[in-house]
């Protein structure tokens, strides 16, 4: 008869999920990242004429291939926001923060992303941000390590 | 054409519970074993069956595989599976029935959450070089979307308690329910914000579950099922995926998938849907044309029960059982998948 191991101990199986390749980003994304390296904010011009942020290759709207990148920013406003009062180990802050829609100036849509306003109480729609930029990039959407108000 | 001779003829759903001892597996297993039965139809008779689950939520790729030992794959069986909802399970098996060559399909939806943190576990399946690397959570996203329909005043902080008091009071009548009891507006008001402007009791509970479905088409249906809930129509829609680029307060996609599974507007006897979060519900009634008074959620809904993976499968059979035990004629049934209501699935169900 075969026998098992001791069945009465829990087993532990340690295993670590990797995705080990590194990627190009194409001539969208890719340009958009390496921008943030140069504290510039790249939108993409639709054929309806906005210009939409964070960039995609193909309108979402029509399918339409996009190409012309259109400076934006750095300064934007915020449209809705929440407050995070426990951020999550995976957020881009380690004390209360929003997250909010930001529209760059000159952009016709919103990213996502962080404001360190210290406070809700300093959060309203409406108010106006500016990027903080990330002291050593590495082509990460957290170049801009999060946005603050400008007053 | 418009195929509306398949049906719902046999369910069965563990109940909803935030840690759960047994494997998703053994979750199954018995529902699966349950619904067969209550169709009549034997486990070697059915014709294609279809999945639906979240390796992400396991932790292991292909966990997906192993929940197949709940269908009984040997000898092999046609079969299929979905990273979605079960609710798109269905709608793959509702398809596939459309062949001909076949006339019974068994569908299921499972998902434990409670092995993982979903906060940081589900924003990785958002935009992998835009929102992944934030950990942008599904409460945060919803906040957004809550602030956003408070700022276009179509909706007030009470309005969003409003839906929890129906909703829980609601779920005292569904044994598979986790959150369930009588509440006041303003009890839930005074509790402290999680994600201003939601609270705690707007966000649903964190579960594990599991639910399958026996669909079957024409006399098969007929002969399985005293009184089948026929799937009058079926249809998902998607919006695009950056939340910045759509109007969070409307749900488009949701009245396109209406309209294109024949919902004309008219009387419903239950509706089901798939707010996970308090204000979608007023989005969704919104989107969908549905009264005030109508009787949404009689289960308590996702904030009641939201066994990811399968919340949106058991919509549709919150809805079908109604139908088959002869207290509704008519209902709709609505399943959501991606962030804040990105993709939306509407199923309208009829008896005889």
């Amino acid at each position: 008869m075969v026998r098992f191991g001791d069945m009465s101990q829990p087993r532990l199986v340690e295993s670590t999920l990797e995705f080990p390749y590194s990627r190009t980003l194409g001539p969208v994304v890719g340009a958009f990242l390496a921008g943030l390296r140069e504290h510039r904010i790249l939108g993409i011009r639709t054929r309806d004429g906005k210009v939409l942020i964070p960039p995609l290759e193909y309108d979402p709207q029509t399918g339409d291939a996009l190409e012309e990148l259109v400076e934006v920013g750095p300064q934007g406003i915020v449209g809705s926001w929440t407050w995070v009062d426990d951020p999550t180990s995976k957020h881009p802050l380690d004390r209360p923060f929003a997250f909010a829609l930001v529209t760059p100036e000159g952009a016709d849509s919103a990213m996502v992303h962080a404001v360190d306003a210290g406070s809700i109480d300093r959060m309203s729609t409406g108010m106006r941000v500016r990027p903080r930029w990330r002291a050593e990039p590495h082509n990460m959407i957290d170049d801009i390590a999060c946005w603050e108000p400008t007053s | 054409m418009a195929v509306t001779d398949i049906a719902v003829v046999g369910y069965a759903q563990t109940p909803s519970s935030r840690r759960a001892r047994e494997s998703e597996v053994q979750l199954l297993v018995p529902i699966v074993t349950e619904a067969l039965q209550r169709s009549g139809l034997d486990r070697r008779e059915v014709g294609f069956t279809c999945a639906g689950s979240c390796d992400y939520l396991t932790g292991g790729p292909f966990a997906f595989v192993s929940n197949l030992e709940a269908a009984g794959a040997w000898p092999p069986i046609s079969e299929s599976h979905v990273e979605m909802d079960g609710a798109w399970a269905l709608y793959e098996a509702w398809v596939r029935l459309q062949h001909g060559d076949i006339d019974t399909a068994l569908v299921f939806g499972s998902g434990k959450s409670s092995p993982s943190i979903p906060a940081e576990m589900w924003a990785q399946q958002l935009d992998p070089y835009y929102l992944a690397p934030l950990g942008v959570d599904p409460a945060s996203l919803a906040g957004i979307q809550a602030r956003a329909l408070l700022d276009a005043g179509k909706a007030t902080e009470r309005d969003f308690a409003r839906v929890v008091v129906r909703n829980r009071r609601n779920a005292k009548d569904n044994p598979n329910a986790q959150v369930a009891g009588d509440f006041s507006v303003d009890e839930l008001l005074a509790a402290p914000y999680v994600r201003a402007p939601l609270r705690k009791h707007d966000l649903p509970p964190v579960s594990d579950g599991a639910v399958a479905v026996v669909l079957a088409r024409g006399d098969r249906a007929r002969a399985l099922c005293e009184r089948p809930a026929w799937i009058r129509g079926l249809d998902h829609r998607i919006e695009v995926h950056q939340p910045g680029m759509r109007d969070l307060t409307t749900s488009a996609s949701t009245t396109l998938a209406a309209r294109k599974a024949g919902y004309d507007g008219g009387p419903l006897d239950v509706i089901e849907l798939s707010s996970t979060f308090s204000p979608q519900e007023l989005i969704l009634r919104d989107a969908l044309g549905i009264d005030a008074d109508s009787n949404v959620n009689p289960s308590g809904g996702p904030l009641a029960a939201n066994p990811v993976m399968a919340t949106g499968l058991v919509r549709i059979v919150e809805v079908a059982q109604r139908i088959v035990e002869g207290t509704a004629s008519r209902g709709l049934a609505h399943a959501t998948g991606g962030q804040v209501l990105q993709h939306n699935l509407v199923c309208l169900m009829e008896g005889d």
